[in-house]
């Protein structure tokens, strides 16, 4: 039995840092095709092995830490992301029967582990005691707060309908019917809301190559930088994953296996994502916080209240 | 929030599009006869050299990437002693070519001249010259231009009148 979660849960590191790998080949690719461009296509059949060059450039790059900077928050704070990212799939239910924890908390516990992978963005921007790094961290710090809080408010939708946190259960309640039909606005909100939450575009203001650099981490070199690039690509997955699980029914499907399924709508979320990439400017920093704060809050509220409403109607 | 949603199709639409890019190494670009790449020195349909020598090209080039001497052969016609180019410096804007009065200096498109030593940049005469006339067939300055050369006095070139005996004038 141990040994099986043990097996487990080496599969699914391996899985999802190669997939988070290979995601970068897969968005420059997709970028390309929407730009009338070719994309990387050298590196092994159709550039496929892209990544893996890539990530031996990076292992190879110098690992330079500033001498201004706060050396062991800023070594640190790429750990944090990946370890934070990584722990969410944990709770992430694949298939029946596929997942490692059947956490009765499951879904609190994806929204602990994603608050707690600001800090890693917060600290690295501050610590690398640079302008553009310590502007990117105090944006991320902003944007963060913001679009948590709505994150937080638009998952209750599913919540309430299933009765549980259980993302078993939450998954099992979709049998008949989607949540992503009584709770349209819920997943609107939920999607807007995880893409600023990855820091993906339009959303990457903490980022912002045009304006900061490139944010909060100007300072961040070889495989540290490294860290925070598979970071965002492996949160790009795990929102996926969520997403299917929360508002798509997650494994639930006809004729194929459960695992396809699931597989299949993460990955046609991961291309949404890529699509918002190629199509959407990034909004500045004070219409972003409004638009948070003015309007996409009292909409979460406003679905909660009228989601609970109807819940207790039918009597739940 | 409509015109984010079109913008969002428009682009996904450009996956019916044909790629622009065209990759280089085993699909080559069309360019086109005029296009200004590598610069070469032409010779006349004789196959002497057409540059008399001039130092229009290397006033003209501004980034002074040329350099010549000029000399003159025993029957006065001229040529240069040595013709330099440094393609280092060379930013192919074809003054050169407009500069010059014979057409000797012209840019032919090719551009693939890659090198692993610098100083391999550095072409010579005898690297520049080449066989042919170049892009303008049948002109050879030598046969119109009224100086005289060997083998040919004044008076003696096509569409020239042979000079005016001045003693001849007199009343």
């Amino acid at each position: 039995m141990i040994l099986r979660t043990l097996i487990f849960i080496v599969g699914l590191l391996f899985i999802t840092l190669t997939l988070a790998g290979w995601l970068t080949w897969v968005e420059r690719r997709l970028l390309a095709v929407w730009q009338d461009r070719l994309g990387p296509n050298r590196v092994g059949p159709f550039g496929t092995l892209q990544a893996l060059a890539d990530a031996i450039k990076l292992f190879t790059k110098e690992d330079w830490v500033p001498p201004f900077a706060d050396k062991s928050v800023f070594v640190i704070a790429p750990a944090i992301i990946l370890i934070a990212v990584l722990m969410s799939f944990v709770i992430v239910p694949f298939a029946p029967g596929l997942l490692l924890a059947n956490l009765n908390i499951g879904l609190l516990f994806f929204l602990a582990m994603s608050s707690l992978s600001v800090y890693s963005i917060v600290l690295g921007g501050w610590a690398s005691n640079s302008k553009y790094a310590l502007l990117g961290g105090l944006r991320a710090a902003a944007q963060m707060i913001t679009y948590e809080v709505f994150l937080g408010l638009s998952v209750m939708g599913p919540v309430l309908l299933a009765g549980s946190f259980r993302l078993t259960d939450i998954v099992e309640a979709q049998q008949e019917l989607w949540f992503v039909v009584p709770q349209f606005l819920g997943f609107v909100l939920f999607l807007i809301a995880g893409v600023a939450e990855t820091r993906r575009l339009p959303f990457d203001l903490p980022e912002a190559e045009t304006e900061l650099a490139a944010g909060f981490h100007t300072e961040y070199s070889g495989m540290k930088f490294g860290m925070f690039f598979i970071g965002e690509y492996l949160g790009m997955i795990l929102l996926s994953a969520m997403i299917t699980t929360l508002y798509l029914g997650g494994w639930h499907g006809p004729f194929l296996p459960p695992i396809v399924w699931f597989l299949l709508k993460s990955s046609f979320f991961l291309v949404l994502f890529i699509l918002l990439r190629a199509s959407l400017p990034r909004p500045r920093l004070d219409q972003l916080m409004s638009f948070g704060w003015k309007v996409l809050l009292p909409l979460a509220l406003a679905n909660l209240l009228a989601t609970g409403a109807v819940v207790l109607m039918r009597g739940g | 929030m409509l015109s984010i949603l079109r913008t969002m199709w428009d682009v996904f639409l450009h996956v019916f599009k044909r790629p622009v890019t065209i990759p280089y190494p085993e699909q080559k670009a069309v360019l086109s006869p005029r296009y200004r790449g590598r610069i070469i020195l032409s010779r006349d349909p004789d196959g002497g050299e057409r540059c008399v020598a001039c130092y229009l090209c290397a006033v003209a080039c501004p980034v002074d990437c040329i350099a010549l001497q000029a000399t003159q052969d025993e029957t006065g016609r001229r040529y240069p002693e040595f013709f330099r180019i440094n393609f280092s410096r060379c930013i192919f804007c074809g003054y050169c070519e407009e500069a010059c009065p014979t057409y000797a200096i012209q840019l032919i498109p090719e551009f693939e001249m890659g090198e692993y030593d610098r100083q391999n940049m550095v072409y010579e005469k005898e690297d520049l010259l080449i066989a042919g006339e170049g892009k303008y067939h049948g002109y050879n300055y030598w046969k119109v231009a009224g100086a005289a050369i060997g083998g040919k006095d004044k008076g003696e070139a096509e569409r020239e009148s042979p000079p005016v005996d001045l003693h001849s004038l007199l009343p």
